[in-house]
């Protein structure tokens, strides 16, 4: 067995006994038992996925780590569960300015569950910028962008905003009043940007007014290329986050050498 | 650093020791662009590139054919539509006869094809009135004809015939008679949209933008001021010149 993991804390009489000298070897009973590690053995034999599992999971953390270390973690799986739900959304979707809001209609009165997963995506979105704010909050206020963290704050920044391109597009999707008026809106405000401001418009509406291929673009904006920006950032965000550490709270200080205790004493 | 340090280099270094020391020596000092005086094994006569550098390079330049082989054209594809002119359509809203100099009367037409409703807007039109316009400026001027796209972030104006003022519902900008600015956000008077009569038709043509004193520019997106150094911050774009 070449996997190691630490060994879970059972009471002595539950913990696994290695076989006796002597003892005959495994029956089908004991084989079956084995089998979910001798399946893990035979992957990491070949993939050696078990140093980089240990290096990512099992990582040291510091002393006064609290629950507001989790909201990282948190917003990971607001867009897991933005992901998830959005794949299965795009099934009933359908992208064009004649039947968008049809199919939304469709999604949220008839499809089975339908209102329950448009409404996890719909409230998941506005969740996971809130917890993407918390996040960001608890990095600042703990100092945690500071040296040698500051790459994965500028990662962390980048992904703000795609977070906040991702609602920007979704929002137009539903095609109901609310959305064009809105969408309208905050192009125009895009606009506003000297000299490349219109012309990253007319790219965003695909000519110069809201047309016909406008809503298709954002589609793909908000479901391919946003979604996989994301991931891959938020690989490199994990794995700075591992490769660094995590910082310990700023009112834990530094225990003093007790060699150096003694002497100032 | 290199050549100097080498050439203090003890001669029982074992590097040398191991490959002969005329050969090593050689090796490192001579600077020849010819791979056959550096004593590269196999090279040919007049060889300047080492293969295995030719190697990397093809490899490279390979890889850098292939991603913009389809990288380039994905690009260009997204982009097209920046440098694409959107031709309009002139569109009729009405007989002559609807349209009086003293208000507006709104008229409502396509004016973008393809998405059904969502292309409609609505259009306010009135005859030219010397008294408040001036003398008509060409043959598109004889039917004023006013955007309700509301120049602070694009909402819906409505006209409010009482007040004679162009009210926005969104953030409260206010327009004269004439589509010029009198109060709130809004950073240029209402565009316009060039007219003609056909047929006893009064017939709405392409938008353009206009600053505070009424001067035409191609169409520019709301928020975009035209008076003084605005007209060069937010310039006309391919998509959409005017007539």
């Amino acid at each position: 067995m070449k996997l190691k993991l630490p060994a879970p804390p059972l009471p002595p009489s539950f913990k696994p006994q290695p076989r006796r000298p002597g003892e005959k070897e495994l029956g089908p009973a004991g084989t079956a038992k084995e089998a979910g590690i001798s399946a893990v053995d035979w992957l990491d034999e070949r993939t050696s996925l078990s140093g980089a599992a240990r290096w990512v999971m099992f990582r040291k953390v510091p002393k006064g780590t609290n629950w507001f270390y989790t909201l990282g973690s948190a917003t990971m799986f607001a867009f897991l569960s933005q992901a998830v739900t959005g794949v299965f959304l795009a099934m009933y979707y359908r992208p064009s300015a004649a039947e968008a809001y049809e199919s939304v209609r469709y999604i949220t009165n008839e499809a089975f569950l339908g209102e329950f997963v448009r409404g996890m995506h719909k409230w998941g979105s506005t969740v996971m910028v809130i917890l993407v704010f918390l996040h960001m909050g608890r990095t600042y206020f703990f100092g945690a962008y500071k040296y040698p963290r500051e790459l994965n704050w500028v990662v962390g920044a980048v992904l703000l905003v795609l977070t906040m391109l991702m609602s920007f597009t979704g929002y137009l999707l539903p095609f109901d009043q609310k959305s064009y008026w809105a969408t309208i809106v905050g192009v125009n405000i895009n606009g506003t940007g000297p000299l490349v401001g219109p012309y990253l418009n007319d790219f965003l509406l695909a000519g110069p007014d809201f047309g016909a291929t406008t809503l298709s673009r954002f589609y793909a904006i908000h479901m391919m290329l946003v979604p996989g920006l994301i991931a891959a950032l938020i690989g490199a965000h994990l794995y700075l986050v591992a490769k660094l550490g995590t910082t310990a709270p700023p009112w834990l200080k530094a225990e003093k050498d007790p060699e150096l205790r003694k002497e100032s004493a | 650093m290199g050549d100097v340090a080498r050439g203090l280099t003890p001669p029982n270094h074992p590097e040398e020791v191991r490959s002969g020391i005329a050969v090593a020596k050689d090796r490192r000092q001579t600077k020849s662009k010819y791979t056959a005086d550096r004593n590269i094994p196999g090279a040919f006569e007049g060889e300047t590139v080492t293969r295995r550098r030719f190697m990397t390079t093809t490899t490279h330049a390979a890889g850098a054919i292939a991603a913009s082989a389809f990288a380039l054209p994905a690009l260009g594809f997204a982009l097209g539509p920046v440098f694409e002119k959107v031709e309009r359509r002139w569109e009729a809203v009405g007989p002559t006869s609807d349209f009086g100099p003293d208000t507006y009367v709104p008229k409502v037409f396509t004016e973008t094809y393809g998405i059904g409703d969502v292309g409609k807007t609505t259009v306010y039109v009135r005859q030219h009135n010397e008294e408040i316009d001036g003398p008509q400026k060409d043959e598109y001027d004889g039917y004023i004809a006013i955007s309700t796209k509301c120049m602070h972030l694009g909402c819906p104006v409505r006209f409010v015939p009482a007040s004679e003022r162009f009210i926005c519902p969104c953030h409260g900008g206010v327009y004269d008679f004439q589509g010029k600015r009198t109060g709130g956000p809004p950073v240029r008077p209402l565009d316009r949209f060039y007219t003609r009569v056909r047929d006893g038709q009064v017939e709405i043509g392409p938008r353009f933008s206009v600053n505070s004193e009424l001067r035409r520019f191609s169409p520019r997106y709301p928020g975009e001021p035209l008076d003084g150094i605005g007209q060069y911050l937010y310039p006309s774009r391919p998509t959409a010149r005017k007539l």
